[in-house]
């Protein structure tokens, strides 16, 4: 399952993440901000009814912004 | 040592770098470009203990050396001592913010990895505390083998501590730091969590007020209302608050003009300082108020951490186009005028992205229109109503600001599957905690930006505006000639004229067009110029000029010049910053003709289906 599709609230743990589908400059940023393999998640609040896009996504004791087409990328397991 | 002490703040996004640089340097504060590239220098003075003085800068913050934006490749630069014309700092100040540790942690260890002199400043600690996080800068100072102060810069909490570790830093630089820290970025991450945990002495449970807060903000369906509600009112306050200040302005610049006039005896040096100085630079200053207005919100905005949700909200809608959130802030800011919203465009960091906004950047229906529009609209538009509280005229300037905002919008479509053509740009960005402003950083950064603005009026702005009044000047009119006429501006006219007149425009407006390159709002006086309206000042001009277009002009031409200033780069200020920020002609020159092309050929539009349908 990925990301895109995992419910809102829940905490997930990254078991993959499709790194080849992701522009350079954003696996930089994105493994920066901690998005890696092993890391626990939450969605936190998806964007503007309809696309649902972007999304807030809970790392730690921070908060991210990233689209559904880098959630798309990510596999993740209920942790 | 002859030279200064110098010292660099590092440390991640969001970790309170500003707030700490602007804490510790207070208005001593020097904002320059590095050269070659469109970052900013920030630099300042603090004294230290010992009474000698450091110099500070700020460097961009960073989440990693392996930069992924020309930000962090000037921090990687400059802290490698690769920088050409920047010192290699002598300390680094490490800004770690006390309540995201975890992730701080990983970026500081690359820091450290450098065995430079550093002190670690645990920023925010009153943040952490919020958030239920009692923190041991002890057993941290232990871990990384470093000084660790605990600060509040907001609030000047453990400056003098920081000052006198800074001081004392020197001497201990670790030539065998690199070999003490884990190489890869997975064994740094575990490194942070286990150096987070045993510097956390408890941790209540999870409390943070950034979700209960964002589940409003950022609701699919109240978000948006708040954001545009938030913007409604921006835009009220530029427009309204700014009026009595443009005004006061105006007369002073003015008043000056006519003591220069008093006191000089007649003739080309006092023309040269009354008609091209003090009104050139004159009708760009009047902004001022407006763009301190606009910022103003802007830095609350930012400084709160509402922007980012903002971001977040419009990200969608920019996706449509090719663009993303973070297009937003440069567009809003060119509501006020483009030269600063050209400038914010700094923070994109996709290159693709951020020329496509700095070429969009001049459609955004920028303060100086709105005199253009006004004046127009109350010449040819009837002020009947269309329904309760909508009036005929309001409508019209609406639809010229909708046209503009749509313009943007399809140029920034076809821009990114044409020349600037690249895979979709993405949206990734750090939410910051929501915090309280503080007056002290939104008066330094009003400052800094009123400063920019200036700076780029008394140059850049000076030469344009001296250019076009002698272009308007000479040749010296024949008695009983007009001066606009005769002068190199009225030939030009001529030669536009013909090009101009298919699209409905006459003589008159050809040649108000010239010296509304210098700002769109001189075309309302340079009409009531050729009108031979006598009056001096800019509103009575208009007053005057309004009976006169209303009786001289038809309403498919006035229409068609409407249009043209949706469009028009009539702004060689504009033109010259988006040299600046796209470092050379190849942008700004693309920009004059798609927006010249755009401006006839809608005006032409106008104005053909204006006189087909009978107006």
């Amino acid at each position: 399952m990925t990301l895109d599709g995992f419910e809102n609230d829940t905490t997930a743990r990254i078991v993959a993440v499709d790194w080849a589908s992701l522009a350079e400059g954003e696996a930089k940023r994105l493994r920066a901000l901690g998005v890696d393999e092993g890391a626990e998640v939450s969605v936190v609040h998806r964007g503007v009814f309809g696309t649902r896009d972007p999304l807030a996504l809970r790392i730690g004791r921070m908060t991210i912004a990233l689209r559904r087409v880098h959630a798309r990328a990510i596999e993740v397991e209920p942790a | 040592m002859s030279r200064h002490r110098t010292a660099a703040l590092v440390g991640n996004p969001n970790a309170g770098k500003s707030a700490l640089f602007n804490a510790l340097t207070g208005a001593r504060q020097k904002i320059a470009n590095y050269p070659g590239v469109t970052v900013e220098r920030k630099a300042g003075r603090l004294t230290l203990p010992s009474g000698e003085p450091l110099e500070l800068i700020d460097l961009p913050g960073s989440y990693s050396f392996d930069a992924a934006s020309p930000d962090e490749d000037v921090t990687r630069k400059v802290v490698h001592g690769e920088f050409e014309g920047e010192a290699l700092p002598e300390v680094l100040v490490l800004v770690l913010d006390a309540a995201n540790l975890e992730q701080h942690l990983v970026f500081a260890q690359e820091v450290l990895e450098l065995g430079r002199p550093t002190v670690v400043a645990l920023n925010m600690v009153d943040l952490a505390e919020r958030d239920g996080l009692t923190l041991d800068a002890a057993a941290l100072s232990a871990a990384l083998g470093v000084p660790v102060i605990p600060t509040v810069a907001v609030r000047r909490k453990g400056l003098d501590e920081l000052c006198a570790a800074i001081a004392e830093a020197e001497s201990h630089a670790d030539e065998e730091a690199h070999k003490r820290w884990h190489i890869t970025l997975p064994e740094r991450r575990l490194a942070a969590k286990h150096m987070a945990r045993a510097a956390i002495l408890s941790a209540s449970a999870r409390h943070t007020i950034e979700n209960g807060v964002d589940r409003v903000l950022l609701n699919p369906w109240i978000g948006p209302v708040i954001l545009f509600g938030l913007l409604f009112v921006i835009f009220q306050a530029v427009f309204a608050w700014a009026t009595p200040f443009a005004d006061a302005l105006e007369g002073a610049v003015g008043a000056i003009s006519g003591w220069v006039a008093d006191i000089m005896p007649d003739g080309f040096f006092r023309d040269f300082l009354t008609e091209g100085v003090l009104a050139g630079v004159g009708s760009v200053v009047v902004f001022l108020p407006q763009i301190v207005i606009l910022f103003f919100f802007i830095l609350v905005m930012e400084a709160t951490g509402y922007m980012a949700r903002a971001a977040f909200l419009m990200d969608r809608l920019m996706a449509g186009v090719g663009l993303s959130g973070k297009s937003f802030i440069p567009l809003l800011s060119s509501f006020a005028c483009a030269i600063p919203g050209i400038m914010a465009a700094r923070s994109i960091p996709d290159p693709k992205d951020r020329l496509t906004t700095i070429l969009v950047a001049p459609l955004m229906t920028c303060s100086a229109r709105l005199p253009v529009y006004a004046v127009i609209i109350a010449a040819v538009i009837p002020e009947t109503t269309l329904g309760p509280g909508i009036g005929l005229q309001g409508l019209v300037l609406f639809a010229l600001y909708l046209a503009g905002i749509v313009g943007a919008l399809v140029v920034a479509l076809v821009l990114r599957n044409t020349l600037a053509k690249g895979a979709a740009s993405g949206f990734i960005m750090e939410m910051p905690r929501y915090q309280m402003p503080r007056v002290r950083d939104l008066a330094i950064g009003l400052w800094h930006r009123a400063y920019v603005f200036l700076r780029r009026a008394g140059t850049i702005i000076f030469v344009v505006t001296i250019a076009l009044w002698l272009m308007l000047s000479f040749p010296k009119a024949e008695p009983g000639e007009s001066q606009l006429d005769a002068s190199v501006a009225g030939m030009v006219a001529d030669g536009l004229h013909p090009v101009l007149e298919p699209i409905g425009f006459n003589r008159e407006m050809s040649l108000a067009l010239i010296p509304a390159m210098a700002a769109r709002e001189v075309a309302v006086s340079a009409l009531a110029t050729t009108y031979a309206v006598d009056a001096e000042d800019e509103d009575l001009a208009a007053e005057g000029v309004t009976d006169k277009i209303a009786a001289l002009w038809t309403l498919p031409t006035a229409l068609a010049f409407l249009a043209w200033f949706v469009f028009a780069p009539q702004c060689i200020s504009t033109i010259a910053v988006a040299r600046r920020e796209t470092n050379g002609w190849k942008w700004p020159t693309f920009m004059v003709v798609y927006l010249f092309a755009l401006a006839y050929a809608f005006a032409g539009l106008t104005f053909w289906i204006a006189t087909a349908a009978g107006l």
